[in-house]
């Protein structure tokens, strides 16, 4: 029941790891479809 | 074989729509009446849901050239009404400037939204949510009849590992994940049929936007899961003639007291590992389109591989569409993430029933990784044998004296 427990945990980490990982690489919906000009939040 | 397979399900599931409109050839309309505009038997004719040939509407966009000089009545009004221009930009050939970026950026209406929106709100969700509450239903009747499957035999008292600390943890990601993934993919499909009415929309605001953050990250987690499932599995999932024994048996889950020889994965097992592999990585593909809108087009490149193969003419579908709309990708793709995700539920409640409380020991399996040593015996007899020959190996090398 422990690896199953940590396999859980593992999927909160990772989820949370690859939200911050693509916002930070930019890779976000508001990155890719818009341009700067139209941004409300730059 | 695997190619032709694939290909039919994706032609037979994906164009179910298009032989309909494809049964339904329009009939010749006569619009000298309206002077070449649409007939109230065209508008009839739509209310009905029939195809109808829209290629006189299609064509009016007006033209330029044809405005009267500047100087000339009414000559600052232009060759193209507000009509046709409106014409134009439904039927893509507007020639639109943008400053945003994106190939979609650039379609101003996108006409054939209604047709997935339908399809989306009406035989996707209809059928989809009997096809899960049919497996639900055909689960609790099983055990009904059957009752749990007890370990026949007398149990030892002694246990055996059947999955290591890496196999369970590359299952529960997988597993983990997917239900996560289901739970919250329902959620977003069925929000406004089933969860508005409950909750209202300022409450359901709440839960779709968390739903498509858990839905949207999580599906990293489930990739991997299943890459590691796979590498790990995919040996022991290769079919071989004892499959043949289990399956002319049931697997003796109909009976009591029948156990077919089986080495780690029985072939009900090796099912479920195909199935996971194979939905797995079309669902996966289909998610990351999803997840980089208009970044991973994929259907115009698939019909295109399915019109070569012959198969969607052969069964009286015609030739597919290998030019679309940017989010004409994006709704295939939803339409397909959603089909194949039902399919992929069904066969997973069947899993699930079936390691939990449908059989007696089987959860121990991944629960704990050590199973009675009986039940091993009875489910998985080859595997058992298996295991004990590599233990009584490793015992005679160690009491074997070094020379």
């Amino acid at each position: 029941m422990k690896t199953m427990l940590i396999a859980f945990a593992a999927t909160a980490v990772i989820s949370v790891g690859a939200w911050y990982a693509l916002d930070l690489i930019g890779f976000s919906a508001a990155e890719q479809g818009t341009g700067a000009a139209v941004r409300l939040d730059d | 074989m695997f190619r032709s397979f694939l290909a039919l399900l994706l032609t037979v599931t994906l164009m179910m729509p298009v032989a309909a409109q494809d049964a339904e050839t329009p009939a010749p309309v006569d619009r000298s009446a309206t002077g070449g505009a649409q007939t109230l038997e065209d508008i009839l004719a739509r209310q009905r849901g029939e195809q109808i040939d829209d290629s006189f509407r299609s064509d009016a966009i007006g033209n330029p050239d044809n405005a009267a000089g500047m100087n000339d009545p009414l000559g600052t009004l232009g060759g193209t009404s507000d009509s046709e221009i409106y014409r134009a930009l439904r039927y893509g050939t507007a020639d639109v400037t943008v400053s945003s970026r994106g190939p979609a950026a650039e379609v101003l209406i996108q006409d054939a939204g209604m047709g997935w929106v339908q399809f989306r709100e009406g035989p996707l969700l209809t059928y989809g949510g009997y096809l899960l509450l049919a497996t639900l239903g055909l689960l609790t009747l099983f055990y009904v009849l059957r009752g749990r499957i007890r370990i026949d035999g007398p149990k030892t008292g002694r246990t055996i590992t059947r999955f290591k600390a890496v196999e369970r943890f590359g299952h529960w990601l997988l597993a983990g994940s997917f239900i996560l993934l289901g739970i919250t993919g329902l959620v977003s499909l069925f929000g406004r049929v089933a969860f508005i009415p409950l909750f209202g929309h300022e409450a359901f605001a709440v839960i779709a936007t968390a739903c498509k953050w858990i839905h949207n990250n999580v599906a990293w987690a489930f990739m991997l899961g299943l890459v590691m499932v796979f590498v790990m599995w995919v040996l022991h999932n290769i079919p071989n003639r004892t499959d043949l024994k289990w399956l002319a048996v049931g697997g003796g889950l109909f009976s009591k007291d029948v156990h077919p020889p089986a080495k780690k994965f029985n072939a009900g097992q090796k099912m479920i590992f195909w199935s996971v592999v194979l939905l797995g990585v079309s669902i996966s593909l289909s998610g990351l389109s999803l997840l980089f809108p208009f970044e991973m087009p994929m259907f115009a490149k698939t019909f295109a591989i399915l019109n070569d193969t012959g198969l969607p003419q052969l069964v009286g579908l015609g030739t597919l569409p290998e030019v679309m709309a940017p989010h004409e990708e994006m709704q295939y793709a939803q339409l397909w993430h959603s089909i194949v995700a039902f399919v992929f539920m069904a066969i997973i409640l069947a899993h699930i029933y079936i390691g939990s409380v449908g059989m007696e020991g089987a959860f121990d399996a991944m629960g704990s990784g050590e199973v009675e040593e009986q039940w091993a015996k009875e489910h998985h007899g080859l595997w058992v044998e298996e295991v004990k020959a590599k233990e009584q190996e490793k015992l005679s090398a160690s009491a074997t004296p070094a020379e």
